[in-house]
């Protein structure tokens, strides 16, 4: 029987079976009374099934929940039958030959959304007639079409995933889109941004990846805004990269197009999460557009894509603490991976007893590359004896390149060559930014709080 | 750009005159309750006395009036549970309103923003809850889910309150019947209004996330009296748990009213019980009046929300020199600059227009009566104020009550429309988009107006009024929550709370009158926290009960009035005092001086206190000084009356004695004396 089918839908064990005496079932209508004589009317829910096994939720008619114990339900009868049709309202997406053309690449974020009963959670669900019904602006701003490639939640994005989706985009620069949009959870979609910056080399119109912080079930998410000015920087907007359009601040005011390589996911739940990091942002997306920067690839239909979809996905990264033992290291060598990012600490370090690990690791073929767990600043491992032991042995410094970045990009080179030589070559030469020469100083921007001057700022601008 | 300041830190908007007020009549004052079939329910919102707001680990009551983080948020409609939208998510949708959020770090975190998600529920609140439902007789849920329910009016950044029902099925014991609560549920309290002009609402959230009990009845009221008596009735429960907060705006009470044929109306936040009569009152009267215009609507062969249809015309120009300030372009700027009204904030989308709406066959009812002391029209201006956010008094003019100073542009208005005799006229003016959704929004309210009484949210004022604030949300705006696992409230649990469960009031009540108290202190005794003290002073001090509800209930009362700190006084001096009593019964004569003493010197114990003022026991030789006493007493006396002799020296001697020496004893030693000297 499919999940679909079941009618006690995530209902086991004791409450399972009392409800099959009672012949009840999920999305009935059913009047039940109590030992204490109280009669609840309602409907009753599919239940979360990391829940126990001893409750019945019910809707009561004025939209509550309530959890009945089932040894105090006394009498249970169906009334009537009451499915849930959760649909948003499904408008055919009206089509201006004056506006751009955007593919939406659906991979499983939260962009529209529904709950998901067996597990609590809500998950996505999109058309560009549900998009209509749920966002109409954009219908002002661009023609959508949405493709959904597939429904997976962010962390669940693996080789598998990147390579469909840089296909995709290909098909879609190809059949002349004016620019794409790829819906995707926030967790790894930096992740994500990284690899497809160097799957999908030259694109001539923007390719733009956006999500939500708080999920489109809220009347107060993001996920809206988020999207429209993510149609607008693709249909629209200038910059023909693989950018991640999130909101600037926590406040409706503007989202930030940051370049795919630089940004990170810094906070766990703020809106604001994603920042570029070592950099400053390419652009604000609001009503109008705002370039910080001269220093990014314009749209341009005459480029040429290159689409190269290589991953070797026996790469793993290494988040140096004090103390790590060697073992750590020989027993990736073990296990057969190829490549070692180290996250090292302050310029690029780590412990003595981890040398001749790594050197035995790097002897056996491994390529093991060097980058901050600072995030900010670069991996200069000639300042210090550290770092020049290090370079001695073989590990190679990636300079300011974030360490997910790197370990993307050591994925994706190492799908295409083993040598040595090569794989340095191709790590040290940025694709798109992953290594900057000069850090601007306004690319490390903290505010600390608490000091007079961020408390004046703080209150005088939104946060 | 910066962020909004509010134009005015009133938590009180002001109220303008407002289109569709006319005098009140007879007909206004009086209504036969049984005759229309008036019911009414409550809902009771009750904060909780806890330490942290119910979501986060924040402060709870600590209320703030400045700000150090601003937060601008829109809000969207989103789907239930059940796959709908919700009818008053819709309405507030179309408002487009720009929501500001205060913040202070002292009292708001990041959950309080919608930044982060929900902490696991404080489960003290959830106790208090329970202990309501006790006092109640509810039936308590084994699972307490958390729902999230739906405001789009900006209250709470989240879009949604969180709340939860604990407890169903309670009863009441009320005039002699039974008064059903439906359910008992613990909710998160939501943000305070600083302001809401035109297009922006600004809200403070010291107060967002406080833990609130809802206590729901069913509708079994049937007099504007008997809601004001179950109000003052079911705050008395809740205060009777010893777990709630007193003062402003720690209990409010939404008020459900309906007659026979009209439709639930909820008059939402009445303050205080007393406004509640007035209120009710006047809902009965003003749904008795909706529902004989929906007669006269079907008449006039009105009788379908469909039938109801409206002509819009842009007479800008024609008002260009108009009579009318607000109608004018110069006057408009004048009042926007005035108000430092800023585009993308409190303004609207698109140029100022004059727009005239023509009512086909509507004509006479914008005068209709409504609500005591108002007419259709107002109830037209309610909603154009709070959709359009077109909210300069008066709001709209209209061709029922037109000012006589401008009587000649009425007609040329008329030409304008090519109006007829049975039309009505309704003017409003604005930014362009606001003006087509106002003109929108009288169509809805008359097509509303052919079925009744649309389900509503009203807003209370003091003088018995009410405006429009939303439409009633319904189940649809019910969705669970899915960042909250649900509670189990086991048996052990509630039998745990039942132990040290408060007496109910109504049982405090039949003890206290069994030892004399009146009700109107047993009352304020437990309104105002008095009785728990009551009751320990009988227990633990050997206090007799009369005389301790007599003392917190009306002598206290009276101290506190004439200005005394008696809140000052620390909770452990009260049973010091009463065993001060039981120790020298004497001391009962010099209370006012030691209480004010006990609040004037918090830190002194009353041991200390009695000292302090010579209370420890009788002056030595006190009857040897008496003599002299009474000589002085005699040469102030300016008469014979050996009356006044006695009274002026007994008088006298008590200012000495007075906490010392029994009263008793005093006047009996003057007393032989004087006849002694005589």
């Amino acid at each position: 029987m499919t999940d679909a089918e079941d009618p006690l839908k995530g209902y086991r064990g004791r409450a399972r079976a009392r409800l099959e005496g009672w012949g009840a079932r999920v999305w009935g209508d059913i009047r039940a009374t109590n030992d204490a004589g109280s009669t609840f009317e309602g409907v009753i829910l599919p239940r979360s099934e990391t829940l126990d096994d001893e409750h019945v939720v019910l809707k009561l008619k004025t939209g509550y929940n309530v959890g009945l114990h089932i040894d105090r339900i006394v009498s249970l009868e169906e009334v009537g039958y009451k499915e849930a049709i959760y649909k948003i309202p499904d408008k055919e997406f009206p089509l201006r030959p004056d506006l751009p053309k955007v593919t939406l690449l659906g991979t499983g974020g939260t962009i529209a959304s529904r709950l998901d009963y067996r597990t609590g959670a809500v998950i996505p669900a999109f058309t560009p007639g549900e998009l209509y019904g749920a966002v109409p602006e954009l219908a002002d701003i661009a023609n959508l079409t949405t493709k959904k490639l597939f429904g997976v939640f962010s962390e669940n994005m693996a080789k598998e995933q990147f390579v469909i989706l840089a296909e995709a985009i290909g098909r879609e620069i190809e059949a002349g889109v004016d620019g794409i949009v790829v819906g995707h959870g926030t967790d790894v979609m930096g992740h994500t941004a990284a690899i497809l910056s160097f799957m999908v080399q030259d694109p001539p119109v923007p390719i733009v990846m956006v999500g939500s912080q708080r999920s489109s079930d809220r009347p107060s998410s993001d996920a809206a805004r988020n999207l429209i000015d993510a149609v607008r920087a693709a249909g629209q907007g200038d910059v023909a990269e693989v950018v991640i359009c999130m909101f600037g601040p926590t406040s409706d005011r503007y989202a930030l197009l940051h370049r795919g390589t630089r940004c990170r996911k810094m906070h766990s739940s703020y809106r604001s999460t994603f920042r570029t990091i070592g950099d400053i942002p390419l652009a604000m997306v609001g009503e109008r557009f705002r370039y910080l920067t001269p220093d990014y690839r314009r749209r341009d239909r005459s480029r040429k894509v290159r689409i190269n979809t290589a991953y070797d996905d026996r790469t793993t990264i290494l988040y140096y603490y004090p103390g790590m033992k060697p073992d750590v290291v020989d027993a990736m060598v073990e296990k057969g991976y190829r490549g070692i990012v180290v996250a090292g600490t302050g310029l690029g370090h780590v412990n003595k007893p981890l040398y001749p690990a790594l050197k035995a690791a790097i002897a056996a073929g491994v390529h093991v590359v060097m980058t901050v767990q600072t995030l900010w600043g670069y991996a200069q491992m000639y300042v210090y004896d550290t770092g020049r032991d290090l370079l001695d042995i073989g590990v190679v410094a990636l300079d300011n390149m974030l360490p997910e970045t790197a370990l993307m990009k050591l994925s994706w080179v190492l799908g295409q060559t083993d040598d040595h030589d090569e794989v340095l070559r191709m790590m040290r030469t940025p694709v798109n930014g992953e290594i900057t020469g000069r850090e601007p100083h306004n690319g490390y921007l903290i505010l600390q709080g608490g000091l007079p001057e961020t408390e004046a700022f703080i209150s005088s601008h939104w946060k | 750009m910066a962020p909004a300041s509010p134009a005015s830190s009133s938590d009180a908007p002001d109220r303008a005159p407002v289109a569709g007020t006319r005098p009140r009549s007879r007909e206004d004052e009086v209504l036969d309750y049984a005759g229309v079939g008036l019911i009414a329910g409550l809902e009771v919102h009750q904060q909780l006395l806890t330490e942290r707001k119910l979501f986060c680990q924040c402060p709870a009551g600590r209320y703030t009036r400045t700000h150090d983080g601003t937060v601008l948020r829109h809000m969207r409609p989103t789907l239930s549970e059940l796959g709908v939208y919700d009818g008053t998510a819709l309405m507030e949708f179309k408002t487009r309103k720009h929501i500001v959020y205060l913040l202070n770090r002292e009292n708001t975190c990041t959950y309080e923003m919608d930044d982060t998600p929900p902490f696991p529920v404080n489960q003290k609140a959830v106790d208090v809850a329970i202990e309501q439902c006790l006092m109640l007789g509810c039936d308590i849920v084994d699972e307490v889910h958390i729902a999230r329910k739906q405001y789009l009016d900006g209250s709470i950044p989240t879009g949604f309150q969180r709340t939860a029902i604990v407890g169903v099925n309670g009863r009441l014991p009320f005039r002699g019947r039974t008064l059903t609560i439906t359910q008992v549920s613990v909710e998160e309290d939501s943000c305070r209004e600083v302001s809401d002009r035109g297009h922006l609402i600004v809200w403070r959230t010291d107060r967002l996330g406080m833990p609130l009990i809802e206590t729901v009845t069913a509708p079994d009221l049937r007099t504007p009296d008997e809601v004001e008596e179950a109000i003052l009735l079911v705050g008395r429960v809740c205060r009777s748990t010893g777990h709630v907060r007193v003062g402003l705006g720690a209990s409010r009470q939404d008020v459900n009213v309906s007659v026979r044929g009209g439709r639930r109306v909820e008059i939402k936040g009445v303050p205080r019980a007393g406004w509640a009569p007035a209120l009710v009152h006047g809902e009965g009267v003003r749904q008795t009046n909706l529902l004989r215009l929906r007669d006269e609507l079907h008449r006039r062969g009105l009788t379908r929300p469909d039938a109801i249809g409206i002509e819009t015309t842009d007479v800008t120009d024609l008002f260009a020199s108009s009579r009318l300030e607000p109608l004018r372009r110069d006057a408009w700027e004048r009042f926007v600059s005035s108000e430092g009204r800023r585009p993308e904030f409190e303004l609207g989308e698109g140029a100022f227009r004059v727009l005239a709406v023509r009512l086909p066959g509507l004509g006479d009812t914008l005068s209709w009566p409504t609500q005591p002391g108002r007419t259709f029209a107002h109830e037209l201006a309610g909603r154009v104020r709070v959709v359009s956010g077109l909210d300069q008094p008066p709001i709209l003019f209209h061709s029922e009550d037109w000012p006589t100073a401008a009587r000649d542009e009425l007609d040329a208005l008329r030409m304008a429309v090519q109006w007829g005799p049975d039309d009505g006229l309704v003017v409003v003016w604005g930014p362009e988009a606001d003006t087509r959704t106002a003109a929108e929004e009288i169509r809805i309210r008359y097509a509303d107006a052919t079925e009744g009484v649309p389900h509503e949210t009203r807003q209370p004022f003091p003088d018995g009024s009410t405006d429009f604030e939303r439409i009633l949300p319904g189940p649809d705006r019910m969705y669970p929550d899915t960042d909250s696992p649900p509670t189990r409230v086991t048996r052990e649990r509630v039998e745990r709370l039942r132990e040290t469960l408060s007496e109910r009031p109504w049982e405090r009540e039949a003890r206290y009158a069994d030892a004399g108290v009146p009700t109107s202190t047993v009352h304020y005794l437990i309104r105002r926290g008095g009785a728990a003290r009551v009751d320990q002073v009988v227990r633990d001090c050997g206090a007799d009960l009369r005389f301790a509800a007599f003392f917190f209930g009306e002598r206290l009362k009276g101290l506190r009035r004439s200005g005394v700190a008696v809140h000052e006084i620390p909770e452990e001096r009260w049973c010091e005092l009463f065993r001060a009593f039981l120790e020298r019964p004497a001391r009962h004569e010099a209370w006012a001086a030691l209480v004010t003493r006990l609040a004037d010197e918090p830190w002194e114990t009353t041991a200390e206190a009695l000292r302090a003022l010579g209370l420890d026991g009788a002056p030595a030789g006190w009857r040897d000084r008496l003599t002299r006493w009474l000589d002085d007493a005699a040469a102030e006396v300016y008469d014979d009356d050996p009356g006044r002799l006695v009274r002026h020296a007994t008088g006298r001697v008590m200012s000495e004695l007075r906490g010392r020496v029994p009263a008793r004893s005093v006047v009996e030693a003057v007393r032989t004396a004087l006849e002694a000297g005589r």
